[in-house]
């Protein structure tokens, strides 16, 4: 039922949304100037891999409640889409523009994918099918 | 601990009568979030500076609450009881803490912008930037362990032979958890009440 042995998927998650974090508080830590972007781009790309990373290890796993995990991930994108499109309100009322938008945009987006994918695991690897709740 | 552990192993009475997430509530966070696009929309200090104050003060507030009050004293419960605990406190803290910290965190971005905080030079705007630091790294235990720990638990208790031995365990991750952010939220506080007396 309970298995503990499991592909890291929370590991790679968790370390994607971590990397997406550094990556806001270096962009944060220098406005008003919108600082080189290089470093971020860095950190996008690293926690895009992570997370495709935790995709792939997740698609192996076998058996998986799949029904609880999208249950929850509905749910949980949907709050965090509207968490991540209120952050992104936020910077395009304070006239964030340009290549500035598109990376914290796109790390936005990470963002709000990691999470609800994090939850959802955490939820789904200790039910079986038969054992999800109504 | 070992009274904790030996605790665990009891099967748990199914206490599936209960929402994971209240929906009664929905509207109430709804209507907190349209204020707070309003007070971002027009921009509003006084409505930019109740939001950060009133959510910011929660989140701390029940952040050292639950991690060093609640927290060693669900610790000590036997598992019976925190499974009761549980199951009346968690759905509420799933509605509650991610609209305090969503509040607390756009408002004092909008604020900080308003009254020129994050216009202010190093190695003062360090005071700033420590603060995103603390606070990235509080999202980081919060979203990466606290959370998931416990939506698992209120799956787990929805079953209808819940797993005492897990819910012990992710129960004890919860706890540990709300005591580190707990701790962490002293640090906010000296750092939000310095920039406050700039």
């Amino acid at each position: 039922m309970v298995s503990s042995r499991r592909a890291p998927v929370s590991m790679l998650l968790v370390l994607s949304m971590a990397l997406i974090i550094v990556g806001g508080i270096y962009i944060a830590g220098n406005l008003p100037h919108v600082p080189p972007l290089a470093p971020d781009v860095v950190l996008l790309v690293l926690s895009v891999l992570l997370a495709g990373a935790a995709v792939a290890a997740l698609s192996r796993q076998r058996p998986f409640a799949w029904d609880s995990f999208f249950r929850v991930m509905r749910w949980t994108l949907l709050a965090y889409v509207v968490i991540g499109g209120m952050l992104e309100y936020i910077f395009v009322v304070d006239g964030v523009r340009g290549d500035a938008l598109i990376v914290t945009t796109l790390m936005l987006l990470v963002y709000a994918v990691d999470i609800p994918m994090l939850l959802s695991y955490s939820v789904a690897r200790y039910q079986t099918p038969a054992e999800s709740p109504a | 601990m070992a009274v904790v552990t030996a605790q665990t192993q009891e099967s748990v009475t199914p206490p599936r009568d209960f929402q994971i997430v209240p929906v009664k509530g929905i509207p109430i966070v709804v209507a907190i979030l349209a204020g707070l696009v309003v007070a971002i929309a027009g921009n509003w200090q006084w409505a930019l500076d109740f939001c950060h104050v009133v959510a910011g003060g929660l989140w701390t507030g029940i952040d050292l609450f639950v991690g060093l009050v609640i927290g060693p004293i669900l610790g000590s419960l036997p598992v019976p009881a925190r499974v009761e605990f549980s199951k009346r406190f968690m759905p509420k803290m799933l509605l509650i803490m991610p609209t305090l910290v969503i509040v607390t965190l756009a408002s004092g971005w909008q604020l900080a912008r308003r009254i020129g905080d994050l216009a202010v030079a190093y190695p003062q705007h360090w005071w700033l930037t420590a603060s995103f630091i603390v606070v990235g790294i509080m999202s980081v235990i919060a979203l990466g362990i606290l959370e998931p720990a416990n939506l698992a638990v209120l799956f787990e208790l929805k079953k209808p032979h819940p797993n005492g031995e897990l819910v012990g365990r992710l129960m004890r991750r919860f706890v540990y958890t709300a005591g580190i952010t707990g701790l962490m939220q002293i640090a906010t506080l000296i750092i939000m009440t310095r920039i406050a007396t700039w």
